[in-house]
């Protein structure tokens, strides 16, 4: 219907990789997350607080990486697609110069409900995984 | 503390399992253009179903749409806990927790459902409540218990939009080694170092300076490898030896998948290698695809830096 694609579930099989995203974790990406998830808890914006917890830096928030991981599926799947689910485990924090590599996989296709299921892994260089979880997605049954 | 006093405190923490954390709110703010504009720039989302009215106008939803992960957003409390967030359940449970020595605090998991689709001039309504609680567990930060958060959210006509689930570790901190975290830069972790002891510190520096060597006993010139003392075949404790050619063939061999551990590159594939002066080495197979690689394989090492502070064999295959 537009220049913008949506995938139809008849195109997805179970095993099909979405393209990896790298993200470059700036103080910028951090605390404008914060700010724009209206999260003010000062670790996010606020070196010294953060210091204080044990960290080196400012840190992601969690609304920021659900917003980062609902991207990554929908980047892939096309406006159309409806999430019906983000379902994440946190790991080690996103800080200030470090990158992290989205990737993902589809791990089931409902055919009759147009719901695909994908795994998705966030790792950072430094720390390593950083959130994994899983997004299930309406996708229109043709493309 | 006492098993009495530990049953006491299970009953007193339990005793919020069910407590309203916040009654059902409406976000000051209704749904609106320029939040959800400010989030997809900074997320970098450009869905056109959240910010071009006029693709969403001819979608099959007939109109924009608020990003699903801002469901939580519309409902923060604001600038506000920068210096403190008020009274409710939950921060009552957390300085009861606190009280008795579970100061460690780790969001572990969040789950969101969603049920219906936002638009702007729709109004977010919440509401919180604590769930559940967990027996003391042990983990790897410590003893403790998780809690687990259950927000409803509906619309402003009551209709529900969604759910989510945040699960919270409260745990008594444990001595951390000194910590890395004060330092002000960030290291690119490197692999894991070599432990050097007296048996084998000499094979090391051989392999810094780029050449493999396999000790051999001076009395029956038995080769051996990892590096020890005393030879297998005549108890003699006196060596020297020799330098491989790093010419192999692969005895067996495996991809580690997960988990993946900061400092090495992946994928990465490791192998138990024959060499031709015959004694075997565990190394990495790299220069190939792992579905390549095969018992049998002939490989050639070479001694490389792979990364900023370690030098290690690596066999390609020949
Ligand atoms: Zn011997």
């Amino acid at each position: 219907m537009s220049d913008y694609k949506t995938l139809g579930c008849a195109e997805i099989s179970v095993g099909d990789k979405l393209p990896s995203l790298d993200i470059d974790i700036t103080t910028g990406l951090v605390v404008c997350g914060a700010l724009a998830t209206r999260d003010f808890e000062p670790v996010h914006h606020d070196k010294a607080s953060a210091v204080a917890t044990g960290l080196p830096d400012v840190f992601m928030n969690i609304l920021t990486s659900q917003g980062l991981m609902t991207r990554f599926a929908t980047d892939w799947s096309g406006p159309e697609a409806v999430v019906k689910s983000l379902d994440l485990r946190l790991g080690a924090p996103n800080v200030p110069g470090m990158v992290m590599t989205m990737t993902g996989a589809v791990t089931a296709v409902d055919s009759g409900t147009g719901v695909v299921e994908i795994e998705v892994l966030g790792e950072n260089n430094i720390w390593g995984m950083h959130m994994q979880g899983s997004v299930q997605l309406a996708l229109p049954k043709e493309a | 503390m006492t098993a009495n006093e530990l049953n006491a405190f299970e009953d007193e923490i339990n005793a919020f399992v069910g407590r309203e954390v916040c009654p059902p709110t409406p976000a000051k703010d209704d749904v609106n253009t320029a939040m959800i504009r400010q989030w997809t720039e900074i997320i970098g989302d450009t869905n056109p179903a959240y910010t071009n009215e006029a693709w969403a106008a001819k979608s099959t939803r007939g109109k924009s749409i608020a990003p699903p992960a801002m469901m939580y957003v519309w409902g923060q409390e604001g600038f506000a806990v920068t210096t403190g967030r008020p009274a409710d359940a939950q921060a009552d449970l957390v300085s009861l927790f606190n009280k008795h020595g579970y100061t460690g605090v780790l969001g572990t998991n969040v789950k969101q459902e969603y049920f219906k689709e936002v638009s702007p001039n729709d109004n977010v309504v919440m509401e919180m409540v604590i769930d559940n609680i967990s027996e003391r567990k042990t983990t790897g930060r410590g003893p403790g218990y998780f809690f687990e958060t259950l927000s409803t959210f509906t619309n402003q006509h009551g209709e529900k939009i969604g759910t989510q689930r945040f699960k919270v570790l409260k745990f008594i901190p444990q001595e951390q080694p000194a910590a890395a975290a004060a330092e002000d830069t960030l290291q690119v972790p490197t692999r894991i170092a070599s432990p050097r002891g007296h048996d084998n510190k000499w094979w090391w520096d051989a392999c810094d300076a780029g050449k493999v060597l396999i000790q051999r006993c001076k009395n029956c010139q038995t080769l051996r490898h990892p590096p020890r003392p005393m030879c297998g075949e005549c108890q003699s404790m006196e060596w020297d030896s020799i330098e491989s050619t790093l010419d192999g063939e692969v005895l067996s061999h495996t991809e580690l998948h997960h988990p993946k551990i900061p400092g090495y590159q992946y994928p990465l594939v490791c192998a138990v290698i024959r060499l031709g002066e015959g004694t075997n080495i565990v190394s990495n197979v790299v220069g190939c695809d792992p579905s390549a690689v095969h018992i049998g394989m002939r490989v050639k090492g070479k001694v490389e830096q792979v990364d900023e502070k370690t030098m290690l064999p690596q066999f390609y295959p020949a």
